[in-house]
């Protein structure tokens, strides 16, 4: 096992490091104009060229890119260009909001997803079954920008025309000024993600649900007269639960730096807002510290799940 | 092996065949592709959504139809007669049939048209996908060693890419156009058909029919392409088509997000972008562009599901 984490940490160090290098070669390879813009229209050659060299960016790409790597194995991202915040600043605020969003909806979805899949599989074929299924797919092939941008209309605008002020607009409200403020600002973001994934989890369940439902061991557990309830929830949830997990891992994972969408429509300021912004402002240096966090996000979630399912089902062997 | 009643001699035997092959037609065996195609018409879900998808094809392909029923181009502004007097969009109407936007443009006609960048995004990109997904897994699955080492690392190192992130930077920086969406897309989404058809490829490679051919002399390209890819073509389709859907989300999402075609070309994510501003004024600047984009999506996703219950023989078991 310990061997197995070795070898994982250093190959996603490695997928890690390709990453790096391909961003930063993007982000520098085309030509920049952050000086001229950080300098103002009446900026003399002079001026741009200082600020061009006080960025670091009259070096070669090389050097540029040993220094960064440098700086960032000592846990130093460099500035933002804009206002030198340090970017471990912009990122640790942004990282909350991401998480507060992602954690949230992960909870909801896995509850619904789980459930459902569960009901479908054990009422196969029924009307109920079908309901679930139709009503997962509907789901899954709503955009999230579509379903975010429905809730908002039907649950901020409609109901603040009825008189009834339940959800804002949008925005962000951090969970130390209040439970009620946050949970309130962030119910509908919450949906628009949990939805929109639920299904996949449904049908994921059902599909493994049906599939140790006919095993042997489950023939075995009933002949032992164990109730129905105890069977399906003890016996059979328990391994049709391994591809839940993977999905779930990578699902997280993907999400730091995937959520954009749902951050954008809710105007919530977290890590794919962040970028968004960064990119229309050519910050550099946020973007490739976002690009490696969300990165290294699903490198770790990866991990993490290859080594989980060999917890959870001893037949895998790591190799 | 196909059975011809005719060449079997007498009427009386044909009889005896019979009931289950009426006169005139041959008994044929049935390949699996036949099978998993009469599966799929007798579901009728997927038969709907088929039409569903045909019928948005035609949509895309007939778009200036549209312009020529209601007499108005895409692009064209009506600032007086498609604007309110305080310069709001004008709901549905005999004259603009899904109403304005919020330039005084015909929304029916611009979903129309729009109809053509998602769908000419969502089967290019899914192509481009498909076709090096399928080479990247053939040679990784059939060469093995160090050729399957790199590869499958390669595909390690793209899933681990956080493609929207990714995907967003490159558009901004290149900046937007059709080629830059489709090869974006495509690029990032090759990764899953190369697992997939790498898996089954191991398993393959080890059977008979590969052996008998490499002793008759074939060379790889050949066993490779003209042997085992039609064994691994029922995943690959079945991808294909549950792939299709996920791209026509990914180019909305794109455009949504400002980074879709330039202005002022049709876009059902750039529609939905800019109803964003108005959908309090505007429910149908936000509804029709929105169903527009769900109806297809939907319908891919319906039919992909019946496609693959018909030709994934598993999943065929599962249900019952």
């Amino acid at each position: 096992m310990l061997r197995f984490l070795v070898r994982r940490t250093g190959q996603g160090a490695l997928v890690l490091w390709l990453i790096s290098m391909v961003v930063f070669a993007l982000f520098f390879v085309v030509p920049n104009n952050v000086a001229r813009t950080l300098a103002g229209r009446q900026a003399t050659q002079q001026t741009v060229d200082l600020i061009q060299r006080r960025l670091g960016l009259d070096l070669p790409l090389w050097q540029q890119y040993v220094g960064f790597v440098g700086r960032a194995l000592r846990g130093d991202l460099g500035y933002d260009y804009y206002h030198q915040v340090p970017v471990t600043t912009i990122i640790g605020q942004a990282l909350p909001v991401t998480l507060s969003l992602v954690i949230g909806a992960a909870i909801l979805w896995l509850v619904l997803g789980i459930f459902n899949g569960v009901v479908s599989a054990v009422r196969a074929r029924s009307f109920l079954d079908r309901s679930l299924t139709a009503f997962a797919l509907f789901f899954y092939s709503m955009p999230s920008f579509l379903l975010g941008l429905l809730l908002l209309y039907f649950f901020y605008f409609q109901l603040t025309l009825a008189g009834i002020r339940i959800f804002p607009p949008g925005g962000y409200v951090p969970l130390s000024q209040g439970v009620g403020p946050w949970l309130n600002h962030l119910i509908l973001p919450w949906l628009t993600l949990a939805l929109v994934s639920a299904a996949i989890y449904t049908r994921l369940t059902r599909g493994s649900m049906l599939d140790v439902l006919g095993e042997d061991y489950i023939r075995t557990a009933r002949s032992k007269g164990i109730s129905e309830r105890r069977v399906i929830t003890r016996h059979g949830l328990r391994s049709a639960l391994t591809p839940v997990v993977t999905q779930f891992g990578i699902d997280l994972g993907t999400l730091i730096g995937g959520a954009v969408v749902t951050e954008t429509v809710f105007s919530l300021p977290g890590i794919g807002k962040t970028t968004l912004d960064a990119l229309n402002q050519q910050n550099q240096p946020v973007i490739i510290a976002a690009v490696l966090l969300a990165s290294a996000a699903i490198v770790v979630a990866n991990i993490a799940v290859d080594a989980i399912y060999a917890v959870l089902d001893p037949r895998v062997r790591l190799h | 092996m196909s059975l011809d009643p005719t060449s079997l001699g007498g009427l009386v035997e044909a009889e005896e065949i019979g009931p289950a092959t009426p006169e005139g037609e041959a008994i044929e065996g049935r390949s699996p592709w036949l099978l998993g195609w009469q599966r799929l018409r007798r579901d009728r879900v997927a038969m709907v959504s088929l039409v569903i998808v045909v019928l948005i094809i035609l949509m895309a392909i007939f778009a200036p139809l549209a312009t020529w029923l209601t007499g108005h181009p895409p692009n064209e502004q009506y600032r007086q007669i498609g604007l309110t007097p305080d310069g709001q969009p004008k709901g549905p109407s005999s004259e603009f049939w899904f109403g304005t936007d919020d330039l005084g443009r015909d929304i029916f006609v611009r979903i129309a048209y729009g109809a053509r960048v998602s769908l000419l995004v969502g089967v290019v990109a899914t192509g481009i996908a498909v076709a090096i997904g399928v080479v990247v897994g053939l040679a990784a699955g059939f060469f093995g060693g160090l050729v399957d080492t790199v590869l499958a690392r390669l595909v390690d190192v793209i899933l681990c890419v956080p493609f929207l992130l990714v995907a967003i930077a490159l558009v901004s920086i290149t900046g937007p156009s059709l080629s830059i969406t489709i090869f974006v897309i495509g690029f990032f989404s090759w990764a899953s058909v190369a697992r997939i058809v790498r898996g089954q490829v191991l398993s393959l490679r080890e059977r008979e029919f590969v052996e008998a051919a490499r002793s008759l002399g074939a060379s790889d390209p050949r066993i490779m392409f003209v042997d085992i890819l039609p064994n691994v073509l029922a995943p690959v389709i079945v991808y294909t088509t549950l792939l299709i859907p996920v791209v026509i989300v990914v180019e909305a999402t794109l455009a949504f997000l400002g980074l879709g075609l330039p202005p002022p070309t049709a876009d059902w994510g750039g529609m939905l972008s800019d109803a964003q501003n108005f959908y309090t004024t505007a429910w149908w600047y936000l509804l029709c562009p929105g169903a527009a984009l769900l109806i297809t999506t939907l319908a891919f996703n319906l039919f992909g599901d019946g496609v693959r219950d018909a030709f994934d023989p598993r999943s065929d078991q599962l249900l019952k």
